[in-house]
């Protein structure tokens, strides 16, 4: 147990001297990492901010039926009475052709443009909550309601949500992706610095092994410094997206308020961000042991 | 105890190092390897520590058959061995000290007691002043007491040199060869390959000479 804590005590000291013996390299190539791992990461921390965007607007399915602009009280009474029979209608409510143009002046501060009009151009409509349907059963309660007389349009309103939950399924597809390739180039920038620094570090570890060195002796410190390198680059990118969010939240609020939305960019949770941490550690970790492997296969007694 | 027997080594070009080597050297005794420049020398050692492998025979390292080690239970063998090599391959990064301690970071030694045997490997080979100073500003006689330093520290049962003396004046070669003798006094097992016979006088001794990578003597 003493041997194997002076072991990795000595490997994690020589990691580190290592790393502070070349600062501008190191830190060059934790920029780099940094930056290539700040795509995805950031990518995914706008994905899951849309998410919970999505999710926070979409909440349950609701119907739009817009009224021919000529319909009458009669028809309207009619309407009415075929969506209370209707099994699939778990409530809706009236908004008058009036009260849309009151609440269109004071919400959007469209009132001098409302006020000019000569006479209200929005149609009587209601607002139907069908429940718990599913999209399909929804649709085709959207196309029979189409159908009644008097219906201009019929239109779903959480369509769009749909829509922008499927966009989000591939855009994360698309993260996974870019991650993985980027992770292989994180791989190989590790694989290279580990590489050069063998080379300045041959004699001893030629001299090492042979008085006794094994390899893992051998491997311990370049594992630490390409674990240390990776989750340091690791660190750059969440800094990065810390520092993107930080530029660019306030102009985003400012533009989703033009559009009457309320979206605030979060960070990463701490768990995603814990997990951004010890992946680019593996990975670090992964790239230096191919390269004192390569290097080590080369060095057997023939 | 070391034993080779019916060891050969023929290099990838076709040339052979060793012809048929076969000779036991027991524990405790000291020889010395003679014979001109690439009669197989160097060779010979380097099969012992397993830095190369024999094309066929068997050499038996205190009681291991290393011929046929598997490459995980090298380094524990080498722990074993002391070893001068013919170009030293002494660390220039690192202070004297600290060359003397890496085969005690290597088996993990607790590092206080680490430090008692550094400094009695220095002061057995009269360096212990020198603890500090870089190997750059060593005469080559230190430096080659420095590698003999680093073979000893880990008190190995077997101690192989490889051309101890080989760029060393007559005054120097003497003293280190005065070493080695003292080392085999206490009990170590020492292999010395050199071509320079004159040294060791009148010490009654074996010697294993080598010509063309077979045994004449």
């Amino acid at each position: 147990m003493r041997v194997w804590l002076s072991h990795h005590s000595y490997a994690l000291v020589l990691a580190l001297k290592r790393l502070v013996g070349a600062p501008i390299g190191s830190l060059l190539s934790i920029v780099v990492m940094g930056i290539a791992f700040s795509l995805p990461a950031g990518i995914y921390m706008l994905l899951e901010n849309l998410q919970a965007f999505s999710g926070q607007v979409s909440g349950a399915p609701q119907l739009s039926l817009f009224l021919k602009l000529d319909a009458n009280n009669e028809v309207v009474a009619q309407i009415e009475s075929r969506l209370r029979e209707h099994p699939r209608v778990a409530s809706f409510e009236f908004i008058s052709r009036d009260s849309a143009l009151a609440q269109l002046k004071q919400d959007s501060g469209l009132g001098d443009i409302a006020d000019s009009l000569e006479q209200n151009p929005l149609p009587d409509a209601f607002v139907i909550n069908a429940g718990t349907l599913s999209p399909e059963a929804l649709e085709e309660l959207r196309a029979e309601l189409q159908t009644l007389p008097g219906i201009e349009h019929a239109q779903l309103d959480s369509a769009w949500a749909k829509r922008l939950d499927a966009l989000l399924k591939l855009s994360r597809l698309a993260v996974l992706i870019l991650a993985g390739l980027l992770s292989f180039a994180l791989v190989a920038v590790i694989f290279n610095t580990i590489r050069l620094q063998i080379l300045t570090k041959r004699d001893e570890i030629e001299v090492s092994k042979l008085i006794g060195a094994t390899n893992g002796f051998i491997r311990r410190p370049f594992l630490y410094f390409g674990a240390i390198q990776g989750m340091a680059g690791g660190a750059a990118a969440w800094f990065i997206i810390s520092l993107g969010i930080h530029l660019i939240d306030d102009e985003l609020a400012e533009l989703m308020r033009l559009y009457e939305v309320n979206l605030r960019l979060y960070h990463l949770s701490p768990e995603d961000s814990l997990s951004l941490l010890l992946f680019s550690a593996c990975l670090g970790w992964v790239g230096a042991w191919l390269s004192v492997a390569n290097h080590l296969r080369k060095t057997e007694p023939r | 105890m070391i034993s080779f027997s019916q060891v050969c080594k023929r290099y990838p070009n076709g040339f052979d190092a060793l012809k048929n080597i076969g000779f036991t050297l027991e524990a405790g005794e000291m020889a010395l390897i003679t014979g001109h420049s690439g009669a197989g020398k160097s060779t010979l050692l380097r099969l012992i520590a397993a830095i190369e492998r024999p094309t066929s025979g068997s050499i038996i390292v205190n009681g291991q058959n290393v011929s046929a080690l598997k490459g995980g239970a090298i380094p524990f063998l080498r722990r074993n061995l002391g070893l001068v090599f013919q170009d030293q391959k002494i660390l220039f990064d690192r202070t004297v000290f600290h060359n003397v301690m890496l085969p005690l970071q290597i088996t993990g030694f607790h590092s206080k007691a680490a430090t008692g045997r550094v400094r009695a490997a220095l002061d057995k080979v009269g360096l212990l002043d020198k603890e500090k100073a870089r190997p750059i500003t060593l005469s080559g006689g230190e430096q080659q007491r420095l590698c003999i330093a680093r073979a000893i520290v880990n008190r190995p049962s077997i101690l192989i040199a490889d051309e101890p003396t080989s760029n060393l004046d007559a005054d120097y070669a003497r003293d280190i060869m005065g070493m080695f003798k003292s080392f085999h006094q206490v009990g170590v097992t020492v292999l010395i390959a050199t071509h320079d016979v004159e040294l060791l006088g009148s010490t009654p001794l074996r010697i294993f000479a080598l010509n063309h990578g077979e045994l004449t003597a």
